[in-house]
């Protein structure tokens, strides 16, 4: 990935090779010939590579740490726990990588380059930036378009294999990964995007943010998943808010927006420690609330999904 | 305050010292911080910026009951919008330019740079003690481009911010890296959302783990500033934009916070220009 200009007005813009910044920055002449507003090549290769995967789901959240990774590691698990239904796991959290640990491959290196995947059963694969750093202190501290270099590469040059579900999970905010994604897999078509939210005000406004994004970019949305819905003092029993739905939490939003409300999940101690030991909450907890309302979240996400027609056709519109 | 040599001193002349609130991971309590720590050094007597540099997740104008309001052009530079009568704190965030509070910022990296580069230069901040930049999670353009924006200005340093479980420690492990590779000293570590007492039966249960925070602290060689426990009157207090060091200072969560506070005062400015 070449290095670009630090004030570099993006190769897509106006500006592309006519800015100030751009004196001096080996793409310069190509920019302002225009050539970067067509279309990238990856684009069509992405496409045909992703011939092979059925199903491509993003998880996405405007805010920070309402569990959109631990979200995405437990739809792996639950989808793969049919042994017939071949998973992928995909972290483009660049600077934050969470998924190896979650899953219980932290400290794995990717050993074979060409393959790129670390498999944790025989029908779930899991690729990561996390698994391209040597020590658990490495910084990634890119720019922008570093970032979009590796999740080309992620998506390009990846064997994907035959996949049923390929689940991306995102980092928050709506900006550089959130629009590589999306555009990288324009042609390959997005099933659509499970959002997640906790319940106070303070996490819904970032959430609304990020479905204007999902309209901007024509992404589908398969629906909103509320998680820490209160807590269950495990001594007395009794129900707290500890971060209280203020102005209606999830399920007004979705009423207010016509967007589906997939579950609300409560707060379980069991939930972190699981992710902390890379283990499977579904599997450490089976008869926790949680887990209950995790199964019936992918079970209405598999129903979305096996209602998409073929290339190109969606019933569901965004 | 001298700017450094070449650069007129521009809007950050009038104010003493600066302090970062990062963190590697989303959603562990930066904001929450931030503004406690603001709501702290008022109540010391301070006149605080706030400058929240989160482009895509703006919080900090809820938390302080000022959302919606305006920003204006001024002589040199930016208004900031000021939460209190007295003027003893003032806020910038990309929240007041947005037309539709639910509009998305959604901008790659060099735009974000500049329009944080012009918050650095172009808002009016005049005199201020502290200046607390609130930021997203990660290591990336903003922190590159805050950073870069403050090094004339030499920053007091940075406040990290964690949660006990170890997916976050992992991640700020990182943070403190990044700090080390641009030179921002780290004044601190605070481990927020550090267990939970039940109102009804006072039982502790350790949600999200414990401990994760201190013990991060200790290898990194870092001071750690306390534990913060998660006490819904705090989130419900930023979530109707009130006081909480004023209402609530019975409240578990307000030794921590206190403690923070008196740390960022106590840092002598020996050194600092």
């Amino acid at each position: 990935m070449e290095e670009v200009p630090h004030d570099c007005p993006g190769a897509d813009s106006a500006q592309a090779g006519r800015g100030a910044s751009c004196q001096g920055c080996p793409n310069q002449r190509l920019c302002a010939s225009g050539a970067g507003a067509a279309a990238d090549p990856a684009i069509e290769e992405i496409k045909e590579k992703m011939k092979t995967v059925k199903h491509k789901i993003l998880v996405l959240s405007g805010k920070g740490g309402v569990g959109k990774s631990t979200f995405s590691a437990h739809l792996a698990h639950g989808l793969a726990e049919d042994e017939n239904t071949q998973v992928a796991l995909l972290d483009i959290d660049i600077c934050g990588p969470s998924i190896p640990k979650i899953m219980g491959l932290e400290g794995e290196q990717v050993r074979c380059q060409a393959l790129w995947f670390e498999f944790l059963e025989d029908n779930l694969g899991v690729m990561s930036v996390g698994f391209l750093l040597s020590s658990p202190d490495d910084a990634v501290i890119w720019r922008g378009p570093k970032k979009n270099g590796m999740i080309k590469q992620f998506l390009r040059d990846v064997d994907w294999g035959e996949v049923d579900y390929l689940i991306v999970d995102t980092p928050p905010g709506t900006s550089d990964e959130h629009l590589s994604v999306v555009q990288y897999l324009a042609a390959a078509h997005i099933d659509g995007a499970v959002i997640i939210t906790t319940p106070q005000e303070v996490s819904l406004q970032d959430v609304r943010k990020e479905i204007s994004f999902c309209h901007k970019v024509k992404l589908p949305i398969i629906g909103v998943v509320e998680n820490m819905s209160g807590f269950i003092c495990p001594k007395c029993q009794k129900e707290s808010q500890i971060f209280p739905p203020t102005t209606g939490g999830a399920e007004a939003m979705c009423q207010d927006l016509k967007i589906p409300l997939l579950g609300k999940v409560p707060l379980d101690p069991r939930i972190g420690k699981s992710c902390d030991k890379g283990q499977s909450f579904l599997v450490e907890a089976p008869d926790s609330p949680a887990t209950v309302t995790y199964r019936s979240i992918i079970q209405r996400i598999q129903e979305f999904c096996s209602q998409r027609l073929p290339e190109g056709e969606n019933l569901v519109g965004s | 305050m001298e700017a450094a040599a070449g650069e007129c001193p521009g809007n950050l002349a009038g104010v003493q010292h600066i302090v970062l609130v990062l963190s590697g991971k989303g959603g562990v309590g930066k904001s929450t911080i931030s503004t406690e720590l603001a709501l702290a050094l008022r109540h010391a007597g301070k006149k605080v910026g706030i400058l929240d540099v989160d482009l895509c997740g703006p919080s900090v104008p809820r938390m302080l009951r000022v959302q919606g309001r305006a920003v204006h052009q001024g002589d040199s530079g930016w208004v900031p919008v000021f939460v209190d009568r007295e003027q003893s704190i003032s806020l910038m965030s990309v929240g007041f330019l947005l037309e539709q509070p639910d509009e998305a910022v959604v901008w790659r990296g060099p735009k974000k740079n500049a329009l944080i580069k012009q918050f650095v230069s172009d808002v009016a901040w005049g005199q201020l003690d502290y200046l607390v930049v609130d930021t997203p999670p990660g290591t990336s353009d903003e922190h590159m481009a805050v950073v870069d924006a403050l090094r004339p200005y030499s920053p007091l340093g940075a406040l990290v911010v964690t949660t006990p479980q170890a997916v976050s420690v992992g991640d700020v492990r990182r943070e403190l890296t990044f700090c080390r590779k641009v030179g921002l000293r780290v004044i601190g570590l605070v481990e927020n959302m550090s267990g939970f007492v039940c109102p009804h039966c006072s039982e502790c249960t350790n949600i999200f783990s414990r401990g994760g925070g201190e013990e991060l602290a200790r290898h990194a060689g870092v001071p750690f500033l306390g534990s913060v426990p998660l006490d819904p009157e705090l989130t419900r207090s930023l979530e109707d934009g009130r006081d909480f060091i004023q209402d609530f200072p019975d409240s578990p969560a307000f030794p921590a916070l206190s403690s923070i506070a008196q740390k960022i005062l106590s840092q002598t400015p020996a050194g600092l220009s």
